[in-house]
């Protein structure tokens, strides 16, 4: 299997003051290209943190980060914003879309931003969109469109570029139970018909029951790793029966 | 690509935000109709004030020293003239006297306030009529006007003046022949007729009558000099020659004029801070408009927007933002200044109009620097709900 993403006992360290907060402590993983990987977590785990040194926002304290071939840290300023706009794929958890852009602009836009922009790349987005349902909204703007519409238009923009990897911060934090599993189960369908690797940050452990794997953080180290079908969805489903007693405050 | 995406991204927000735009293009466009009406007035009224002193057809102009460039004030005797002509740099000289009158169309009662300049006919200080000729002689009942009274008073070659005047303590009224009509030679914010020296010392106005024993009097002497560029020297040299006399340039004279440098500072001075104004109201629009747009921003630069994608697309709307103001203000300076009549001082002038509007043009980014920072500090991580 070709390695998409490897992280090798990555740390992140913030200095407060006189005191030095840990947020990421010695992390190594790797995701397989074509792998849809749960990151969880309670909330101070470390888990937005992993995500944005993978995005390449944030450098790590000691460790290196893989993705493909190219290794984060031997990148500059410069070739890291090229790298996210070229190699990865995003979807955040507020704020998602440019309001005064139409969805189909929206998700030309990485196409544009890359310089790639043609009818063919046109076509690809109408396409993947309207496999998303989101075919009788294409002109319209994001202020138009329910909480899920949006998400949905931010995977397609998240994959139209053809990223090696994609990453998803809590991507169903502002919808309804059914929603979120909509948007998830049509990411994951997504980004294993595309062979694409993806990363998706949730709290809401019930949207493990469509990754191949899941990930836990528990104060800045690597809890586990759970990877068979069985084990993932007994996580998800006890999860989710006993909603109420999770720990997790997000 | 960036450029183009910059655009692409300018250009759509500023279509689907019309309201926004239009608001503050609109008081771009309102900073334009006030900087470009300051600067037609200022225009105006220091044309007004220097309008005849800078048209004059000579390079020199002599005042009594005293005086203090005070043409009012300045007094010459017809003797001085000989002394002036023999000067080995001197050309031609023409004695100028000034006064204020009112004057009428033949048979109105409706009176307007001019500038009467007594000049010596086919001497400096006579304009040239680009309609009818020019005075027949020194002591002829001719009158040429300027175009600015021609226009107000609605009359031309040919017509009747009537110049009321004050002898001692009676009005009397003399009847002039309109025999040509000059370009604009405003002076003292007035417009001007001009008549020959020996007509104008008859008809002036004067404290005591004339009894016809004095001495001809005149205020100032325009000097037209064998080598124009050879001012300075030329001017230091008839000082040397003649105790009495200053000799300035027609640059020095007009700026001399009681109140013209105060009024052209203050004009400057509220134009300066209307422009002023402008950079803060542009500026703090844009900056209030980019602390809204942090989070997307930051969305932006997450996704792989360079900070030059994101400062051409704000720079870029700066400019076409106000690139339409000052156009739509151009243009309703223009509309409204051509209701003016014809007597407010408005002047537009080809380098003042460009020196304002280049001005205005870059009150837009100059303003919108402080939004560029704010862009620049703006960081990826926010869209992550991460500070640095």
């Amino acid at each position: 299997m070709t390695i998409a993403l490897e992280t090798n006992s990555v740390l992140k360290e913030y200095q407060l003051g006189e005191l030095t907060v840990t947020a990421v402590d010695r992390v190594s993983i790797r995701i397989e290209a074509g792998e849809f990987v749960a990151l969880v977590g309670p909330s101070g785990s470390g888990k937005t943190t992993m995500l944005a040194m993978i995005a390449g926002l944030l450098s790590p304290t000691q460790g290196s980060i893989h993705i493909g071939e190219a290794e984060l840290g031997q990148l500059s300023e410069a070739e890291r914003t090229q790298f996210r706009r070229e190699k990865i794929g995003f979807t955040f958890q507020a704020n998602n879309l440019v309001p005064y852009l139409t969805v189909l602009e929206n998700v030309e836009l990485m196409l544009r931003l890359n310089g790639r922009y043609s009818r063919a790349g046109q076509d690809r987005a109408i396409d993947l969109l309207t496999r998303l349902g989101l075919k009788e909204r294409l002109h319209n703007l994001p202020s138009q469109l329910s909480g899920g519409q949006q998400q949905r238009v931010s995977i397609a923009r998240a994959l139209i570029h053809n990223p090696e990897l994609v990453l998803a911060d809590e991507p169903t934090a502002s919808l309804d139970t059914e929603r979120a599993y909509q948007v998830v189960q049509t990411f994951a369908d997504l980004i294993h018909e595309q062979n694409r690797s993806g990363i998706m940050v949730t709290h809401d452990l019930r949207m493990c029951r469509y990754v191949d794997r899941v990930i836990q953080m528990v104060d800045g180290r690597l809890d586990r790793v759970i990877s068979s079908p069985k084990e993932i969805a007994a996580f998800a489903g006890i999860y989710a029966e006993r909603e109420d007693e999770i720990e997790y405050d997000d | 690509m960036r450029t183009s995406i910059s655009f692409y991204l300018a250009v759509k927000e500023i279509w689907r935000s019309k309201g926004r735009f239009v608001a503050i293009g609109a008081v771009i466009a309102l900073i334009t109709l006030l900087v470009l009406f300051l600067a037609a007035l200022g225009e105006g009224l220091g044309n007004g004030n220097r309008e005849f002193l800078d048209k004059l057809n000579g390079e020199l102009i002599l005042f009594q020293e005293q005086a203090n460039l005070s043409v009012s004030a300045s007094q010459f005797g017809r003797s001085i003239m000989n002394d002036v002509l023999r000067m080995p740099d001197v050309s031609a000289a023409g004695a100028i006297g000034f006064s204020s009158v009112f004057v009428s169309m033949a048979g109105s009662n409706e009176l307007l306030s001019v500038s009467m300049l007594g000049v010596e006919p086919d001497r400096p200080g006579e304009p040239p009529a680009f309609e009818g000729r020019g005075l027949g002689g020194v002591r002829a009942n001719e009158v040429i006007l300027d175009e600015n009274a021609s226009v107000r008073l609605g009359l031309g070659v040919g017509d009747e003046l009537i110049v009321q005047s004050t002898q001692g303590t009676v009005d009397e009224l003399f009847s002039l022949q309109i025999v040509g009509v000059s370009d604009g030679r405003q002076y003292f914010i007035q417009p001007s007729i001009f008549v020959p020296l020996l007509t104008w010392d008859r008809i002036r106005p004067k404290a005591v009558a004339d009894n016809g024993q004095d001495e001809l009097t005149f205020n100032i002497i325009a000097v037209k000099l064998v080598d124009p560029s050879d001012e300075v020297t030329a001017g230091q040299r008839i000082e040397e020659r003649l105790s009495t006399v200053k000799a300035v340039n027609r640059r020095t004279a007009y700026e001399a004029a009681p109140g013209y440098s105060a009024q052209q500072s203050t004009i400057n001075t509220q134009q300066g801070f209307t422009l002023l104004i402008g950079v803060l109201v542009v500026g703090g629009f844009f900056q209030i408009q980019t602390l809204q747009k942090v989070a997307q921003v930051g969305m932006l630069k997450a996704l792989g927007a360079s900070n030059s994608v994101v400062y051409s697309a704000a720079l870029l709307q700066i400019v076409v933002t106000n690139f339409f103001g000052v156009l739509l203000g151009s243009l309703a300076t223009l509309g409204l200044a051509a209701t003016f009549p014809p007597g407010i001082p408005i002047v537009f002038q080809g380098d003042q109009v460009v020196l304002a509007l280049a001005t205005l043009l870059l009150i837009g980014p100059l303003g919108g620097l402080l939004s560029l920072r704010i862009l620049a500090k703006v960081e990826p991580l926010t869209a992550l709900g991460l500070a640095s």
